[in-house]
């Protein structure tokens, strides 16, 4: 992938630029393959969508305005590398009244951070944390 | 009859008898609420709706719409962080809300400046412009400012049993009427995996890339679409005020955290709000519905999503109930592709029992073109809704179809051939048979297969029930199974385009390209608002049909053409050819027989058609008129006319040829006129324009009170009655090809012909 970042005149990717795409096993789009499924040689792990993947979405719309839009593909290029049962226990403890105090969340946040060299998302739950608190958001609710 | 005295009719109710007519009309099932902005009810105009301000501190928003930074609720400290743009806020909040009114309804001003714009206002200053706007400037304004150019749609596919068969069959109906995405959920929600996998085969049969979701509990939906058979989520539900949005369970944060989690496993999302969310759950802090809303989708920009589902959605009927309400849900819809999200606009929870009021309701965002129109049209029956009844639904999917039809705009959605219905039914049901066998999760029987694709709903077909599905579901759940296992199944079952095209939709997730604002797939591409933005800067530019797609919204059921009313005729032909025979005798003489009554017939009568609009044998229409005529003392003539087919001429005609003066004329399609030869060609003495409901009764009576005219009596009319059918629309089209027939026979002053007609079977 070359260092310039992608622009709107080089989506869709995946026909423009077929050559980028690549799956998490090494896959290209043309080795994704009817033959390669049927024999075996292709599973779901080759049909992820990868970081990169994301990342290189994130320019695309960055280059058409939509910089929020790229900035949840960059929190998710980051959460590809977080494994399943701990995203959906970071949205459990967002939850209003899951967590029980600012610092539980700060805890998480520094996990996230430190095991899975997440800065976006680690920052962006410090900011809810800081939020929570002021609103008074960690009263359980049942 | 003997009347009682009891019998004799109330003339002193102290009601007019409309009022119950009204009553017995559906809209009558409608509510209908007061205004009430303390309490929530106002659709524009809420009792505490701020006036738009912001002020930026060093880079920060350090107050918004009345509110100081310090005294941010959630929604708004997430707005003043994610959505407004510092250095936009200033120059956008300065512009006077009239003009910017104006700037979205301007064809000159592109779309990118007023998405610009949008970035740096705030949820009071947005509901205030939209606010500015009139219905039909809201529509147009949609036009312009929604984000992809080739609008589309959205279907429901579901079914009261969760019959995994029926989700097949319809699933591949819903694609081959064109449906872009399609959304399933259960009645029993562990029923999810068995659904999906259900819709996911039926959706690849006949084409490739159909997005599919399957609504569920969050974490179930996202293994869901991680093992690969959902490409897009729309339930990540937004609220405008903070308590309702703590109601629900979630925070902005929550609810980012989500849609980057559906992001980072490939899977499409928008999110989900609408009008009255926060009024049905009490939390509406006495805002209007407009600028709750308004909140609703700076938060949902903030957030990152690409796009939104809204327009009332669940709120709608309650939206609809205030003044102003369907209105307003429009306005939302403009809020949502002004902020540049995707909009799947609503038209989706029947919000009126009333068809005219779904209806008027559809028609502007037909004709403004939608990036989904519906964001969830019943491609089922309403019984089989899961989610409830849509306000179009498979029982009145051809209304649709015409109405993009009679607008030449284009809805998404196109027609479906009898036999390939079936096809594509009995396709997806016998793919689907084999990936459950094959896979060794259940045998369904022939019958079970036979029932469910002929079947319209769930109610008529002998499949699976709930309970059983349970078991299928479970066992796709416990045991892993993935799309790959899928695809590898269709393609040992032989199902090879099947697995092809599913193969296919995948793929698509390795890139990430339908991540995109607006994105869905066409003819085996990828078209989104980066591709195929919207362009429109006036007639002659933004999205135009195709000839081709012009003729796929032509294309609807039962089409009249002149071919199919002869050949129809053709048909009657032979059953007439055994009850009369018309024999032509040379030029008609003048008669001088004073009891006579001529009959004048239409050039293509007993020729080329053979029975009235009212589907009346012509054997049976001329011995009912030979019979009234003859009963009264009067003797019968007749005469084909040639040189006109004009009703009114051919009983001018025959009026002059009679001996009485009196004369009747009758075209072909049962049209029929008493005239005489002294009267003004349109000033005739009965005229028996009703054909499609004039019966041989009438005829007959026609022929009596010929008689008595020809003895100078004054009988009373015979009246053909009306019940208020729209016989224009009925008839029209087969009247208007059937006159051109006989008039194509016509030739200039050819004399009248007398013909000898033997009825040889009479016809009571």
């Amino acid at each position: 992938m070359s260092d310039k970042p992608l622009t709107a005149a080089d989506y869709p990717i995946s026909e423009n630029c077929p050559d980028l795409v690549v799956g998490a096993r090494g896959k290209k789009l043309n080795d994704l393959t009817l033959e390669a499924v049927v024999n075996g040689d292709v599973t779901m792990d080759d049909l992820r969508i990868t970081p990169q993947a994301l990342l290189q979405q994130a320019q695309v719309a960055r280059d058409v305005d939509r910089i929020e839009l790229a900035r949840n593909f960059e929190r998710a290029s980051e959460m590809t590398r977080i494994p399943q049962p701990l995203i959906m226990e970071v949205y459990e403890m967002l939850r209003p009244g899951r967590a029980a105090d600012e610092e539980a969340l700060l805890n998480l946040s520094n996990r996230i951070r430190r095991e899975y060299q997440a800065d976006n998302l680690a920052d962006f739950i410090q900011e809810a944390a800081e939020i929570y608190t002021r609103r008074g958001l960690y009263k359980s609710r049942f | 009859m003997d009347l009682k005295l009891t019998d004799k009719p109330n003339y002193r109710a102290n009601l007019w008898k409309r009022f119950s007519d009204w009553d017995n009309r559906p809209l009558r099932l409608d509510q209908f609420a007061a205004e009430d902005p303390a309490n929530g009810f106002s659709a524009f105009n809420g009792k505490k709706d701020p006036s738009p301000q912001v002020t930026v501190t060093n880079g920060e928003v350090t107050s918004m719409d009345g509110v100081a930074a310090k005294d941010f609720d959630m929604i708004d400290a997430f707005i003043a962080h994610h959505h407004l743009d510092p250095e936009i806020t200033e120059e956008a909040m300065a512009i006077p809300s009239p003009e910017l009114a104006r700037m979205l309804v301007d064809m000159n001003v592109p779309r990118t400046e007023l998405t610009r714009l949008a970035r740096g206002m705030t949820p009071a200053k947005l509901a205030e412009v939209v606010a500015q706007l009139n219905a039909m400037e809201i529509s147009f304004a949609y036009s312009k400012m929604r984000a992809r150019q080739t609008p589309g749609n959205q279907g429901h596919v579901t079914n009261a049993k969760d019959d995994p068969l029926q989700l097949s069959a319809d699933a591949a109906i819903a694609v081959a009427l064109g449906f872009d995405e399609i959304e399933t959920t259960m009645r029993v929600s562990r029923n999810a995996w068995s659904n999906a996998m259900a819709c996911c085969v039926g959706s690849a049969v006949g084409r490739a890339g159909t997005l599919f979701q399957c609504s569920s509990e969050e974490a179930e939906e996202l293994e869901i679409g991680m093992a690969g058979f959902t490409s897009y989520a729309e339930t990540v539900s937004v609220y405008g005020t903070e308590s309702a949005f703590i109601d629900g369970d979630d925070t902005p944060w929550s609810k980012t955290w989500l849609a980057a989690a559906y992001a980072s496993r490939g899977i499409k999302m928008r999110c989900t709000s609408g009008a009255a969310a926060e009024l049905l759950m009490g939390f509406h802090e006495a805002k209007s519905l407009l600028y709750l809303e308004a909140r609703c989708l700076c938060i949902q920009r903030g957030m990152g999503s690409q796009g939104t589902q809204n327009g009332g959605i669940d709120g709608a009927p309650l939206a609809s109930t205030v003044p102003g309400g369907v209105r307003e849900l429009m306005a939302e819809n403009l809020l949502a592709v002004w902020l540049d999200l995707e909009c799947a606009s609503g038209n989706d929870a029947r919000h009126s029992e009333s068809e005219i009021r779904v209806g008027a309701k559809i028609l502007p965002f037909l004709m403004a073109g939608s990036d989904l129109i519906c964001s969830g049209f019943g491609s089922i029956l309403k019984y089989d809704n899961s989610f409830n009844p849509s306000s179009f639904n498979g029982e009145e999917l051809e209304d649709f179809l015409v109405l993009q039809r009679d607008f030449e705009a284009d809805g998404g959605l196109q027609s479906v051939e009898e036999s390939k219905a079936l096809y594509v039914r009995r396709r997806a049901i016998d793919a689907l048979s084999f990936v459950f066998q094959d896979l060794d999760l259940s045998t369904p029987n022939e019958t079970m297969k036979s029932s469910v694709a002929i079947a319209s709903g769930s109610e008529e077909t002998d499949s699976y029930l709930p309970g059983a599905v349970a078991e299928i579901s479970k066992q796709i759940k416990d045991r892993g199974i993935t799309v790959v296992d899928v695809i590898r199944s269709l393609h040992k079952g032989g199902y090879v385009e099947e697995a092809e095209n599913l193969l296919f939709l995948v793929k698509m997730r390795v890139s990430g390209d339908y991540l995109q604002t607006s994105a869905v797939i066409r003819e085996d591409k990828i078209i989104s608002a980066i591709n195929d933005p919207n362009t429109y800067q006036g007639p002659g530019t933004g999205y135009r049909l195709s000839e081709q797609r012009r003729e796929e919204l032509a294309n609807i059921r039962g089409i009249l053409d002149r071919e199919s009313i002869l050949s129809s005729e053709a048909v009657y032909q032979r059953g007439e050819n055994k009850c009369v025979v018309y024999n032509a005798m040379g030029p008609a003489e003048m008669g001088t027989d004073k009891t006579e009554i001529v009959v004048g017939l239409s050039p293509g009568f007993g020729i080329k058609i053979f029975r009235t609009l009212a589907g009346r044998p012509l054997s049976a229409v001329l011995a009912e008129i030979k019979s009234g005529i003859e009963e009264r003392g009067g003797t019968v003539r007749f005469v084909r006319c040639r040189h006109t087919a004009d009703t009114s001429f051919l009983g001018l005609t025959a009026a002059g040829l009679s001996g009485s003066g009196v004369g009747i004329g009758l075209q072909a399609k049962g049209t029929a006129v008493i005239h005489h030869k002294d009267r003004l060609p349109h000033n005739n003495l009965e005229l028996f324009s009703n054909a499609p409901i004039t019966s041989l009764d009438h005829y007959r009576a026609m022929g009596q009170n010929a008689v008595a005219y020809a003895k100078g009596d004054a009988p009373e009319p015979v009246v053909v009655p009306t019940h208020g059918e729209a016989l224009g629309a009925r008839f029209h089209a087969r009247v208007a090809l059937t006159y051109a027939i006989e008039t194509e026979m016509t030739q200039n002053g050819a004399r009248p012909e007398h013909i000898d007609v033997t009825l040889k079977e009479m016809k009571s």
